[in-house]
């Protein structure tokens, strides 16, 4: 039954930018793509671990600076990689070190502190990241031949990222790791009890979720081939949670859909009407008053009634 | 230009030719109207000036019929969010969707640099209010026209004016802690200091703060202050700075002095000189065509970002007309962008420098009570002025640019 839209879906992302008019909305398309793996990213963390992180886009932005900086320093593509998804991990785990000294409110705030400290290093220290005028480069990689200097050739790229991501999410959610950090959530106690090394699931949850974002974040970095101090601000940081809370936290496809709605929003719909800004906060409003577990699990739940709604009539 | 060059043969060797072949450039009719895209904020909190942009522009096109050199004009305005992402997003939907034929802002530096390259690739012409001193120095794009200054434009001549004419010694200096401040008040110090004066001390509060007395308390010891404040900042720190009952005088940027700003100021504003590349008082015909038509449309009279984006749009027509309308050779284009000498503008005469900046008068205003009102009353006006003052451009652009820390406080 489920296979089939599954299916559909995938051949619908696939030829995307065959269908799509113009490279504008390929584009935008990449964007989502790109939100969507860090969205997803956040969600390990927002979602399945019960831990609700506001300094996220401090990993997202600290991939994108080490990879801006080892392009300028002459680096190959691959080498830059492993350069800034090292990095992440690094910070993640310096993060997920102190962050997890709290649970609940400590830790959302420990990881608003975290992510400012990240934005103020970015924004301040000017030798190195170039304060607000951020750093440009020059030139996407050609992994395998091809050429992500075009529209469709970063879209492609990006695609596979994201469905290495969304499957990597897959197995974790569907694995004993999985099971045992929902476990984490709901019953951190009980799971000690039972022996479980509740901090160190967390731990190691933390490090997946700052690895994805660090790979959404060499993605922005590549499409915009620029980097600045907003792209680390908690604004950013906010926005993911945004997306992952709209979609259905604790989800696979609640961030996808969350980040399909902000990045539409945002860029789409901002040129047709003026007050978007307004009208993106009140669909959040109805979100949380008609579905507050999310879009997804929403839209699921109201499908649910109409069949039974049916099947009674 | 050998930079050119270098640019044509990286767009073949990166793939960027892709990029420039799928723009919608194929055969365009003369009857089809040229497009221009607006890039400005109208969210958040640089929005006040980015709606001015907007009604600069409109404001221009009204006077001209939507018509410019024969060909009916259409505005596409894009909304950045004052975000370098968004500004990245939105210049591809006015280059690739919309097919501009140019683009108009964006408002803030660090947008500007933000799409900077992809614009080059494009080959888009850009005409903007940013102030970001590399894009015409030492990081050049060819096709960037920039009709207003960098932001040491503004302030050369006001630190030659604090020196000479005011014979001023010692000075403070308050900015905003981003690019725009730090640039500004570098390039103050280096004439002023030639001049003979002294900077005795830099203040940097954050970009968004409420509460300026911190800083103001560290005053002392000096002639007077000088303010490089944008947006709504200068509004905030001069009311604070007057709270405090300090009673140096104040020397403003073009921002702090901005006639937009005038209604909103007090009493705290008046006697204060700033320097700015429009004044309220200039007495050219377009310059009162500009006022009346702010006045009747929007209330208000036009201050930086709206006589900008007029400016912006008798260039724009002024190149036009060289080429006959036509659009769809960029190179030619920007070069007739570029040959752009004008005399009637609300700035009065300008030309552009090889690099695309302005060289144009500058004005020093003193802030005055007239009746009810403020008003800015030129007192001197710096004609042929450019980005490099009377430096050696060679040297000019051997040193590093200008930032937080450089040129150094002399200890």
């Amino acid at each position: 039954m489920t296979r089939f839209p599954l299916a559909l879906a995938f051949v619908a992302l696939a030829t995307l930018p065959l269908w799509m008019p113009g490279t504008y909305y390929v584009n935008i398309a990449s964007q989502i793509l790109f939100y969507a793996i860090f969205a997803l990213g956040v969600n390990v963390l927002a979602g399945y671990a019960g831990l609700v992180s506001l300094g996220h886009a401090g990993l997202f932005g600290i991939a994108a600076y080490a990879g801006a900086k080892a392009i300028t320093a002459g680096y190959g593509h691959s080498v830059v990689a492993v350069i800034a998804l090292a990095t992440t991990l690094v910070t993640a785990a310096v993060f997920a070190a102190l962050a997890l000294r709290g649970t609940g409110l400590g830790f959302v705030m420990i990881t608003v502190a975290l992510g400012q400290i990240v934005w103020g290093v970015a924004y301040r220290w000017i030798s190195i990241t170039n304060g607000d005028n951020g750093i440009t480069i020059t030139g996407r990689p050609f992994p395998f031949g091809l050429s992500l200097a075009s529209p469709r050739g970063f879209y492609w790229a990006t695609l596979v990222v994201f469905l290495l991501a969304l499957a990597s999410m897959a197995v974790f959610v569907a694995s004993p790791f999985g099971a045992s950090l929902q476990g984490t959530r709901d019953q951190p106690r009980r799971m000690n009890a039972l022996g479980y090394h509740v901090w160190m699931i967390r731990f190691l949850a933390f490090l997946f979720s700052g690895f994805w974002s660090g790979v959404a974040g060499l993605l922005y970095l590549y499409y915009n081939q620029f980097v600045s101090p907003q792209m680390v601000a908690l604004t950013a940081s906010a926005e993911a949670l945004l997306m992952v809370i709209s979609g259905g936290t604790a989800t696979l496809l609640g961030p996808i859909v969350g980040a399909v709605l902000v990045v539409v929003m945002k860029n789409v719909a901002s040129a047709y009407i003026e007050r978007w800004n307004f009208v993106l906060g009140a669909i959040f409003v109805v979100i949380v008053v008609f579905m507050p577990d999310g879009l997804v699990p929403g839209t699921v739940r109201v499908a649910r009634w109409a069949r039974s709604a049916l099947g009674r009539a | 230009m050998a930079l050119s060059v270098d640019r044509r043969r990286f767009l073949v060797g990166a793939g960027g030719l892709t990029l420039a072949t799928t723009l919608p450039r194929a055969a365009r009719a003369q009857s089809r109207p040229v497009k221009i895209g607006l890039l400005t904020v109208k969210t958040g909190p640089l929005a006040s000036g980015g709606i001015q942009m907007e009604q600069g522009t409109i404001r221009f096109l009204k006077d001209r019929n939507y018509t410019l050199a024969g060909r009916k004009v259409e505005l596409i305005v894009g909304d950045t969010g004052g975000n370098p992402a968004g500004t990245k997003t939105k210049i591809q939907e006015l280059v690739e969707r919309d097919g501009v034929d140019m683009i108009f802002g964006p408002l803030a530096a660090f947008e500007l640099l933000a799409i900077s390259d992809y614009a080059a690739q494009a080959k888009m012409p850009i005409l903007s209010l940013a102030a970001a001193e590399d894009m015409t120095q030492r990081k050049p794009n060819a096709y960037f026209v920039r009709a207003s200054g960098t932001s040491a434009q503004y302030m050369h001549p006001l630190a030659d004016y604090a020196a000479k004419e005011m014979k001023l010694k010692r000075l403070i200096t308050i900015a905003d802690d981003f690019a725009f401040g730090h640039e500004q008040m570098a390039g103050f110090q280096r004439v002023f200091e030639d001049a003979g004066g002294r900077i005795v001390k830099k203040l940097w509060p954050p970009l968004v703060t409420p509460d300026y007395t911190p800083y103001i308390a560290q005053i002392s010891g000096a002639d007077a202050v000088v303010q490089g404040f944008a947006g709504s900042n200068p509004l905030k720190f001069m009311k604070q700075y007057q709270d405090t009952g300090l009673k140096l005088p104040v020397l403003g940027n073009g921002t702090a002095g901005d006639e937009a700003l005038l209604k909103s100021y007090g009493d705290e504003a008046v006697g204060m000189i700033s320097c700015s590349a429009y004044t309220g008082d200039l007495d050219t015909p377009s310059n009162k065509k500009l006022i009346d038509g702010m006045v009747k449309d929007y209330g208000n009279i036009p201050g930086l970002y709206s006589a900008g984006l007029y400016i912006n749009g008798q260039v724009a027509e002024a190149a036009l007309e060289k080429t006959g309308g036509k659009t769809d050779d960029r190179e030619a284009f920007i070069r007739a962008l570029r040959a752009v000498s004008l005399t009637d503008t609300p700035r009065g005469p300008f030309t552009f420098d090889r690099l695309g900046n302005v060289v144009g008068t500058f004005y020093i205003r003193r802030t005055e009570r007239k009746g009810d009102k403020l008003v800015n009353t030129t007192i001197k006006s710096y004609p042929k002025v450019s980005q490099f003052w009377t430096y050696d451009e060679k040297w000019f652009l051997a040193q590093p640019v200008y930032s937080r820390d450089y040129p150094p406080l002399k200890s």
